[in-house]
Parts: C-alpha cells; structure tokens; sequence
C-alpha cells in the first residue's frame, strides 16, 4: 500500500495534512491493517489541548486497542464524528474518509516524509 | 515456527498471519467482521490443522481414558464424540479436549495446539503404570478444517457421498470427500452448525480450493480473530483465558462433565473435594453498553466499589449483537445472578456491565 506522497508521517504510524495552521490526523494504511477492523474510536474533543507524543486517543480493533499519540502541539479544532456510527472508515479509507482529529498547531515537529516512512515498516 | 499444510493457500489469499501456540496461523484473510457475519449467516472456512491430534489405541484403551479424563468414556458409542477435560492429580485442569470414539478401542483426541505436548506427557505418565495401549501423536499426519455456518452443510454435502442430515451433532464418521477418504466430525467451536474435517495432508490443499469453489460466494475463508469472536459469543471457553492448570472443572462452570461415578480416575480425590466445597471464583458471563469492550485482564468491581472482585478473561465488542460480551472469573460468594450490576475498569474509566446467561448467542437449529 503506498502512502500517499503529500502527507507528511510519524514514527507513531500517524498521517499529518498541514494546511495553514490546522494539520489534520489519521493513521496509516500500515496501521489499520495492523490493527485489524476497527470497531471504536474514542477522539479528544474540540477544545481540548495537545501535546506531543502523548497519547489523546484511542484506536480499537475487534482484537486489540491502539493508542493515539498527538503528533504535535496545539488544541484539536475538531474530530471526526463520522467515525462514531462508522469507524470502519478508518481501514477502508485511511487516507480520506477515515481521518481522526484536526489540530490547530503551535508548533510543528520533524515529521517523516513518505519514502522515510515506508523504510520505517519495511516496505519498498 | 510451524506452518500448517494449508500455509501456501493462506499466502495466496492475502492473510494475516500470527503465531499461535508455536505454529504460524491466519489472524484474518480480509475484514474480521465479514469473516464473522458470513459464519454467522452463511459459512465460514477455517483451517485448524494447529489442533493436535492424538491417537489412543489398545485392549485397554477406554479403560485408560477413563483413568485420566473427567468423562466416562466407556458410555461412548463408536463414532461418538464427547467433550472432556484432562486434569492433573491435584485437579488442576491440563487441556479441554474433545474424544472421538472410532473404534471399539481405538480413539481420536483433539487437543490445543499449546498443550498437546503437556496432554501427550500425561497420557503417557498414566499410561506407564501398565496399560495395555499405544499413544501416537498423529498432529502432523492431518490437516484439520472446519466448515461452519449454516450453508455449511449443503455446502460440503456437494462434494461427499455421504448423506451428511445422518451425521449427528457431535459425532463422527469416514467419508470420502471429492475422492478423498476423510473423517468428518459434527463439531466445531463457532456455536453454530458444522463440520470439522480431518483430511491427509498430501490432499489437504486441493480438498481447501474444491470447498472454496464449493461455496462460493456462500462461503469465506475466515481466521483466527473471527473464531475467537464467534467462540465467545457461543459461550466457549479458551485454554489460557478460561481454563488453566489453576482451575479445577468447577470454577469453570464444567462440574456437569465430571463423571464421578464412573469408578476411579487420577484427580478423583481432589475433584471431589473440590465439589464439596464453596467455590472462591467462578465463571460468569457480562455484557456492557455502548461500545466501548472490557478485555482479558481488565478489573471488575461492584458498582462504585473500591476492592476488584475478579478479572475479566476474554471481552469484546460482539459483532453480532452489538454491544461489548465478556466471560470473568468473579467471586464466588456475592450471591451474583443475571441482572447483577458490576463496573469494569477500562483503562482507568468504569464503565458499567451486568450479569448475563451464558452463551450470549444461541444458533437457531
């Protein structure tokens, strides 16, 4: 599965958009598979701050649960509700359909690119 | 790690694959969930040729099984199967097991594949006091599928010569299936109807695609992660979380399958000890709400209560009736009955969950 080139990516198996001062989140294809089918998602809330490399989330599957680690700084602006009656979403389209939070940012990390990521797990 | 004969057949099917008691095993072809809903619905095959199979044969073979298992095995009618456990002296529950009678003193016993080595030992400890009888591990002599739902029937009876409506809930039988000799047992850990299928392993592949083409669209290859859901949804318990070399019988809600006037057998003492006692844990079934599932490990309590009461063992959000199931260990001696109101600690958050019946889901026959 290739990741999309235009996303930028953490070594959490996130997936970051900037655009502006607001970054939007998922996980990555990579991730999803892992996981298995996603059953529940539980987002932080707007309003609510971030902060790097902590965790702000949580991703469960049918077998396990994964943690959602803030890719940076800032306060989640909003998250996807989409995904309370259908998180599925999430492995159907991680990319798209199946984004997490959005984040207005305060500070922005190094993030890997997609060709650094896809080294990370192991893929060509 | 082991591979099953069927690896190449997973590979090509895009699985995800797990190790699982020592052997390399598929988690998932696809999506878990379809994997689930089709066994439910329509069929599902699984391989399970991780299974160890053990093979009890001599003059005195049902008087050895009876000197170890729970169950009284001279009741049994060649081609019945019977659920049984395996316990050490002290009562201590080795492996669940499932007994087939083949012949007059000839038996197949399925074993988890974690603990066909400890059930092997056993055997042969027990059979070492002078037993006219030969243990062999045949593990690898078989593959082992299993075709479940409710197609599955009409689905296998395209390819055998067999009229398969005669084959018993819970019994077994030779058959030929697509040419190949099989044996094809009514059984199976899904709650729903089905066959389990012993079959050479040099056929084994070739039996796997002829069931596939078979069913159809009717019919999905399904993994491990559908089998652990759709076996806690029947209420089944699984070595390591429901049952383990603590427990006797009697925690585990099991004390109906011990035979304790069958004569002697090697934990009779302590079984009978056991059962005269107040147990301290025994199993129970909880559901939850919304859609949040407690899981393996995760702490119960009474509602608002500050000291845990038991442990939950397996837990997840069931794809079948929607809301999260779980089996605990819980103490014994709350007066705890269906509709019982407990907590369970999920991840530092209570979250409510009551007393169930077990199973949680009941096939309709």
């Amino acid at each position: 599965m290739a990741n999309p080139e235009n996303l930028q990516y953490t070594k959490e198996h996130e997936w970051v958009l900037v655009a502006g001062d607001v970054a939007t989140v998922g996980i990555t294809q990579y991730a999803a598979d892992a996981l298995g089918e996603i059953v529940y998602v539980d987002l932080p809330k707007p309003g609510s701050s971030t902060s790097y490399m902590k965790i702000c989330g949580e991703i469960e599957s049918t077998k396990s649960v994964g943690e959602l680690y803030a890719p940076m700084d800032g306060e989640v602006i909003e998250s996807n509700s989409a995904l309370g009656n259908a998180p599925e979403a999430i492995n159907q389209d991680p990319y798209g359909a199946g984004w997490l939070i959005k984040i207005k940012y305060t500070q922005l990390p190094e993030l890997l690119t997609a060709a650094e990521y896809a080294a990370l797990t192991g893929e060509k | 790690m082991l591979t099953t004969p069927l690896n190449e057949e997973h590979v090509s099917l895009g699985a995800t694959f797990t190790d699982f008691g020592g052997w390399n095993m598929p988690v998932r072809y696809g999506s878990d969930l379809d994997e689930h809903h089709a066994v439910r619905k329509s069929a599902g095959l699984f391989d399970i040729s991780h299974m160890g199979e053990l093979r009890v044969v001599g003059p005195e073979a049902t008087k050895f099984l009876d000197s170890i298992l729970v169950s009284d095995i001279s009741k049994l009618s060649i081609g019945q199967a019977k659920y049984t456990i395996i316990c050490s002296k002290d009562g201590g529950i080795i492996d669940d097991l499932i007994v087939y009678k083949m012949d007059t003193e000839d038996y197949l016993i399925v074993a988890n594949a974690s603990n066909r080595h400890a059930v092997l030992v056993a055997m042969q400890d027990m059979a070492d006091y002078g037993f006219k009888v030969d243990i062999f591990d045949e593990t690898e002599d078989w593959a082992l599928v299993a075709i479940q739902g409710p197609k599955a029937k009409d689905i296998l009876g395209k390819l055998v010569d067999t009229d398969l409506s005669q084959l018993k809930y819970y019994s077994i039988a030779k058959a030929n299936l697509a040419g190949v000799p099989v044996l094809l047992a009514r059984t199976g850990y899904t709650g729903e109807d089905g066959f389990e299928i012993y079959i050479p392993v040099l056929e084994s592949a070739s039996i796997w695609r002829k069931l596939l083409a078979a069913g159809g669209d009717d019919l999905l290859p399904c993994g491990l992660a559908a089998r652990d859901t759709l076996r806690l949804e029947a209420g089944m318990p699984l070595y390591g979380h429901e049952l383990d070399r603590t427990l006797t019988p009697f925690e585990a809600n099991l004390g109906r399958i011990v035979a304790f006037d069958k004569g002697e057998f090697n934990s009779k003492t302590e079984l009978l000890k056991v059962s005269g006692q107040k147990l301290e844990t025994k199993l129970f079934g909880l559901r939850g709400e919304g859609k949040r599932a407690a899981r393996a490990d995760y702490e119960i309590f009474l509602p608002g209560g500050e000291t845990s009461i038991g442990k939950i063992t397996s837990g997840v959000l069931s794809p079948t009736l929607g809301y999260p199931i779980a089996m605990a260990y819980l103490k014994a001696d709350l007066d705890l009955t269906p509709g019982s109101k407990l907590e369970a600690d999920v991840r530092g958050t209570r979250v409510p969950y009551e007393i169930v019946k077990l199973p949680f889901y009941k096939a309709e026959r």
